[in-house]
């Protein structure tokens, strides 16, 4: 067999690649498998298949704008790499990653294992906690706006939950 | 650094796992980032340092630890990273130049932390054979330990959270690493590979990480980490995993009531090439590596004579590994060009099959 790529050499690397789930099959000669394995190593990889997975949904003007008041990282740019700046990131962009995640993985609901500081408190426990400690970090950086706004969240959700 | 690994006989990779036969070894990772600190990508340097100088001080209080590695990879030589690579233990991705880069590895090399890959922490188990239940058990435990140390990164509604959003939830990876010859040579390999993908299992050929499939290996992984727990992840897996194997197992049936004398011409070749080889690169010494490896578990060579006696599966295992580029240049102890590389693979292949 010769080599898909240059013609000429006898092909001795093949390669099985997963492209949108489908299996692609190339033979290659080892000259030409050393040239490829550079671009390869970097190919189809999670950023891709995520940009991929977010361009399907139309951007919207104000997506643009978002930002992780924690980090400061910008929505726009998760959707160029594909990796979010801090654990905020995922309640700052929530709108936009619960759809994303059901996709992914075909569900947005932890059953797993919890860590250990969780365990024994309630799932409303460990939320409030949660809330309290963004509360705390939207006042420290003097983040008014978002401060009240958790505020308000926090009164919906213990309303909620009596 | 790391010159004993070569000789490790704690390592997991001189052991023989239960049902080794075709799973070659199994592995769980697990990530984990610490509360209210950037990701790695994301934080600056003083908190990546933050997050190394955490584990620092954490890993010597957990058992399994005892005696470890703790490095910083920026004080590691190419060389030391490739090895590590190498052996399994850091990915492609912790090769990069980044501050704050550290890896724990047990002395047994059994579970290795990365810190500061793309998750604060990237922790990994891994045994020989079909094990994954052992993996688990052990990171649990390490998990844990750590756990009471720190405070992870984690939604009551999602799971742990993770700079990649393909990670979140359980964040565990597990895989294992499946030598599948016979899937290969009667070519239902790439049928096998498409209902894995359609049931969002990733494949994927290892050795040379991602860009070869050598030696016919093969990594089934679970794709999915969110709305199942650690026990359902794993529980799949080893069934999906069960299956490829029965089908491997199938196929070489085939191959041995239909094709005997040529895979018995095949396997005797092999060992006929890895025995009087002067020049052999990577690529072709796996292939022969694999096609003994085969022979072996069908018992058309019962033990290779040596010298100093008969060596079986587990030498074979051990050469897929020290054939490596970086592992010849530790045995070595110096760089070697690709040219001497291949003139000193093949002089270990020789001395080690008796050639
Ligand atoms: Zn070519
Ligand atoms: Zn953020």
């Amino acid at each position: 067999m010769l080599c898909d790529i240059c013609h000429k050499n006898i092909a001795t690397v093949h390669l099985t690649e997963i492209v949108n789930s489908k299996i692609a099959e190339t033979h290659i000669c080892q000259v030409c498998a050393q040239a490829k394995a550079g671009q390869i190593a970097q190919q189809p990889n999670v950023s891709d298949f995520l940009s991929g997975l977010l361009s399907a949904n139309i951007a919207k003007k104000e997506e643009q704008s978002l930002k992780c008041p924690a980090c400061g990282f910008n929505y726009s740019d998760f959707k160029k790499k594909g990796r979010l700046g801090c654990g905020r990131c995922y309640s700052a962009f929530k709108r936009q990653l619960l759809p994303l995640l059901k996709k992914i993985h075909g569900t947005i609901r932890h059953t797993g294992k919890v860590p250990l500081d969780a365990v024994g408190s309630s799932v409303q426990e460990v939320k409030l906690k949660d809330f309290e400690k963004q509360l705390q970090r939207a006042v420290e950086l003097e983040e008014y706006e978002d401060a009240a706004r958790i505020r308000d969240e926090i009164k919906k959700f213990q309303g909620g939950h009596k | 650094m790391f010159d004993n690994f070569i000789s490790n006989k704690d390592s997991w990779l001189s052991q023989k796992g239960p049902e080794s036969e075709i799973v070659f070894s199994s592995r769980i990772r697990l990530a984990r980032n610490i509360a209210d600190i950037p990701f790695p990508s994301r934080a600056n340097p003083g908190q990546r340092e933050k997050v190394f100088k955490a584990m620092q001080e954490v890993y010597p209080h957990i058992k399994r630890f005892k005696n470890s590695f703790f490095v910083n990879m920026g004080e590691l030589t190419d060389l030391d990273s490739q090895f590590l690579l190498e052996r399994h233990l850091i990915s492609q991705e912790h090769l990069t130049k980044q501050s704050g880069r550290g890896i724990i590895v047990s002395p047994d090399e059994e579970i290795s932390i990365m810190i500061n890959e793309e998750d604060h922490l990237r922790m990994q188990a891994i045994a020989s054979g079909f094990d994954l239940k052992k993996c688990w058990e052990v990171l649990d435990n390490i998990d844990n330990d750590i756990s009471r140390k720190m405070s992870f990164s984690f939604s009551p509604d999602i799971g742990y959270l993770t700079a990649c959003p393909t990670n979140v939830g359980t964040a565990l990876r597990a895989s294992c690493m499946l030598h599948l010859p016979a899937l290969i040579l009667t070519k239902r390999i790439n049928k096998i590979l498409e209902l894995l993908a359609r049931i969002s299992f990733t494949t994927r050929g290892l050795f040379g990480e991602g860009t070869q499939a050598l030696g016919d290996f093969f990594q089934i992984s679970n794709q999915v980490s969110l709305g199942l727990s650690e026990e359902e992840l794993i529980d799949n897996l080893i069934s999906v995993v069960n299956q490829v194997k029965s089908h491997e197992l199938d196929s070489r049936n085939t191959l041995v009531k239909k094709y005997k004398t040529n895979l018995e011409d095949n396997v005797w070749r092999a060992l006929g090439i890895l025995r009087n080889a002067r020049l052999i690169n990577s690529k072709e010494a796996f292939s022969h590596l694999s096609i003994l490896s085969l022979g072996l578990d069908l018992g058309i060579i019962k033990e290779i004579d040596l010298s100093k006696g008969k060596a079986g599966q587990k030498l074979i295992r051990n050469l897929f590994i020290m054939i490596q580029p970086a592992h010849l240049q530790k045995i070595e102890g110096r760089v070697l060009r690709e040219k001497e590389r291949d003139n000193i693979r093949a002089a270990i292949l020789r001395e080690s099959l008796g050639g």
